[in-house]
């Protein structure tokens, strides 16, 4: 399983991370979430956090985003320590979160949807306008770089296919300077063709030096693109391996947490 | 598009013609439905509807209407009711009164407070359907009926029992302000024009029609203000999102609680501003004023192509809408079909308009 995949994986090893995460643990109430997780990201790379059900990755990603503030540990971004207080915080740093609902309109056209909250304007007082020349022209050239052409960008969103609105949502965090992109189980719900093409996107985006925080379940998705892997069990990490280190199996071992799995894989034949 | 961003073909695609694009838009219906109704008449009625004097006779209550519909149809893509507008009208009306009549305030005064009185009762229905989250149809169905009971009781307060207030008209009367929302407008225009020939006059020289009544001009003004918003400001899209999923638009950044108590404020005004030029043209207010207009305005909406689940529709459809719902009221007493059947027209026209919606719906999202 360790093949390489067609994509480019980033060296960036050397780089300063963007976000590092220090021992964060989020308590609710007498619940702990997450108990002491340490993870980076550095630009250009695809680090992927990998967990089952229950193991506090939306926790952690929603702690990184600002939509929940950490009990204890600490946040630093390009190497300054940061509390977010909210996820417009982290929006205006450049941490950008793309979550499964997408924050798509279907009944609005995709050039609304892209600026949606952001809307270009030109002309001043009671004439200021939306500038729909540049809205459409830049959501064409967004969308074009990340491969998709759109047949219109009045066409709406809900025309779209699965993939075609999680790149949407990837090429507007990108388009309004996201330095850090993460995105939560974009293949979760995809098919073949279309989980490829999200791939072919987060490769994209990562040679233009954003660093992808990419979490899934799925270790062939993590493996395809990427450059690092994180492996959350019940609120805490199992270490981190770089790409070329680690084998599907072992991943998939450190997520189920144990011996089970690998049991059960036995009987089913390795298809898991 | 800009020119830099030279056109990429995808084979998957069939080139889109521009009836298929047409087909799109919102108010399309409602278009069509005029069409079909201006020839209807054209058929059956009196050719004296189509005269000018007979196009200001179903414009008057078309425009009426329309300043209803065009704030609860910015309302409704905003994805909220407003039930309470109808009694907006007459709790409205008795507030300009009494503002006008006890008060003896000129109009530069009057107007403004009671534009505000109906903002905040939209305030009232803006904060009660978003902080309860309970849908906006209950919580305004409750205002339609407070608002009524306060106008009857305040009315009966003011006359010392009686649910009508007269003597507006003395009240404005010679008032800077008044023309602006009473009578006709252009009459000099009109005078010259008849001089000239070009419209009908009476043997004494005078034009049949003195002017455009004011509430024409109002009802244009506002639809193409709407349509601006709606279309080409931020605030537009806005509405639009915030009514085609608030969470999502929340998420992007749009305060969605704002633009939900901004329209309901609105569609409170447009209400206000139809009692301010009623009561001033009729020289009295009555608590039965605006009875049963929150129907007829969301009607006159949905056949201009709103959805009633919000996010989708627009101004000038409801503005199409008004103006049809005008012609079959008006109409029908220029043909020799019984008055009553417009009920039933009515509700026809909304069953076959909530049908096309959904069609047009589908195929603007590509659901199958």
């Amino acid at each position: 399983m360790t093949q390489d995949s067609a994509f480019h994986h980033g060296d960036a090893t050397d780089a300063k991370p963007i976000v590092e995460m220090r021992d964060i643990e989020k308590h609710f109430g007498n619940i702990i979430a997450l108990a002491g997780v340490s993870f980076d990201v550095r630009a250009g790379e695809c680090h992927c956090l990998l967990g089952d059900n229950g193991a506090g990755k939306s926790t952690f990603i929603k702690t990184m985003s600002g939509v929940h503030k950490p009990t204890r540990g600490e946040i630093y971004f390009e190497g300054r320590h940061m509390n977010f207080d909210s996820p417009r915080d982290a929006m205006e740093a450049g941490i950008a979160t793309v979550f499964q609902d997408l924050a798509m309109i279907p009944l609005m056209s995709v050039s609304r949807n892209f600026f949606m909250g952001r809307e270009p304007t030109k002309g001043v007082g009671p004439f200021k306008r939306l500038d729909i020349a540049k809205a459409n022209a830049d959501t064409v050239e967004a969308m074009r770089q990340m491969g998709i052409n759109l047949r219109g960008p009045d066409q709406a969103v809900g025309t779209l296919s699965g993939g075609e609105r999680q790149t949407v949502a990837i090429a507007r965090a990108v388009y309004f300077g996201a330095k850090v992109l993460i995105l939560d189980e974009p293949t979760s719900a995809l098919g073949v063709r279309q989980t490829s093409n999200v791939l072919a996107t987060i490769d994209r985006v990562r040679k233009q030096g954003v660093g992808v925080v990419f979490i899934s379940h799925n270790v062939r998705h993590a493996l395809a693109v990427g450059d690092r892997f994180t492996v959350l069990n019940r609120g805490r990490t199992l270490g981190t391996a770089k790409r070329g280190e680690i084998r599907a199996e072992e991943l998939q071992d450190m997520m189920a947490g144990g011996q089970e799995l690998a049991q059960l894989e036995g009987s089913l034949g390795g298809t898991i | 598009m800009s020119a830099d961003s030279a056109p990429v073909t995808d084979e998957r695609l069939r080139e889109e013609t521009t009836i298929a694009r047409l087909m799109k838009r919102p108010e399309l219906g409602a278009i069509a439905g005029l069409i079909l109704v201006t020839g209807f008449f054209l058929v059956t009625a009196d050719r004296t509807m189509f005269t000018l004097s007979g196009v200001m006779n179903f414009l008057t209550p078309a425009a009426q209407l329309g300043i209803l519909a065009i704030g609860a149809a910015m309302l409704m893509i905003g994805g909220e009711f407003d039930l309470s507008i109808g009694s907006m009208v007459a709790f409205a009306g008795m507030i300009f009164g009494a503002l006008v009549v006890n008060a003896g305030l000129p109009l530069i005064v009057a107007i403004p407070l009671t534009l505000c009185a109906a903002a905040l009762i939209g305030v009232i229905n803006g904060q009660l359907t978003i902080r309860t989250g309970l849908p906006s149809f209950i919580v305004t169905l409750a205002l339609l009926f407070i608002l009524r009971g306060l106008t009857l009781v305040g009315l009966k307060f003011l006359t010392g029992g009686s649910t009508q207030l007269r003597g507006v008209r003395d009240a404005v009367e010679g008032d800077f302000l008044a023309p602006l929302f009473s009578g006709e407008a252009f009459k000099g225009l009109f005078v010259m024009l008849g001089k000239m020939g070009l419209v009908d006059t009476f043997k004494s020289g005078l034009p049949k029609v003195p002017g455009v009544p004011v509430e024409i001009l109002w009802f244009v003004g506002l639809a193409l203000a709407a349509t601006w918003v709606l279309l080409r400001t931020p605030i537009g899209n806005w509405v639009f999102a915030s009514g085609g999923d608030a969470n999502a638009a929340a998420n992007s950044g749009v305060p969605v609680r704002k633009v939900k108590v901004a329209l309901f404020m609105f569609a409170a005004c447009c209400a206000a501003l139809l009692a301010i030029m009623q009561v001033m043209d009729a020289g009295s207010t009555d608590a039965r004023r605006g009875f049963q207009k929150e129907f007829e305005a969301i009607i006159a909406a949905v056949i201009g192509g709103c959805l009633l689940t919000g996010g989708y529709g627009s101004a000038i459809g409801a503005f199409f809408g008004a103006i049809i719902f005008g012609m079959v009221v008006i109409g029908l007493t220029y043909t020799d079909i019984d008055q009553d059947w417009f009920q039933v027209f009515l509700g026809g026209m909304l069953l076959l308009a909530v049908i096309f919606n959904n069609v047009i719906r589908k195929r603007v999202t590509g659901e199958r």
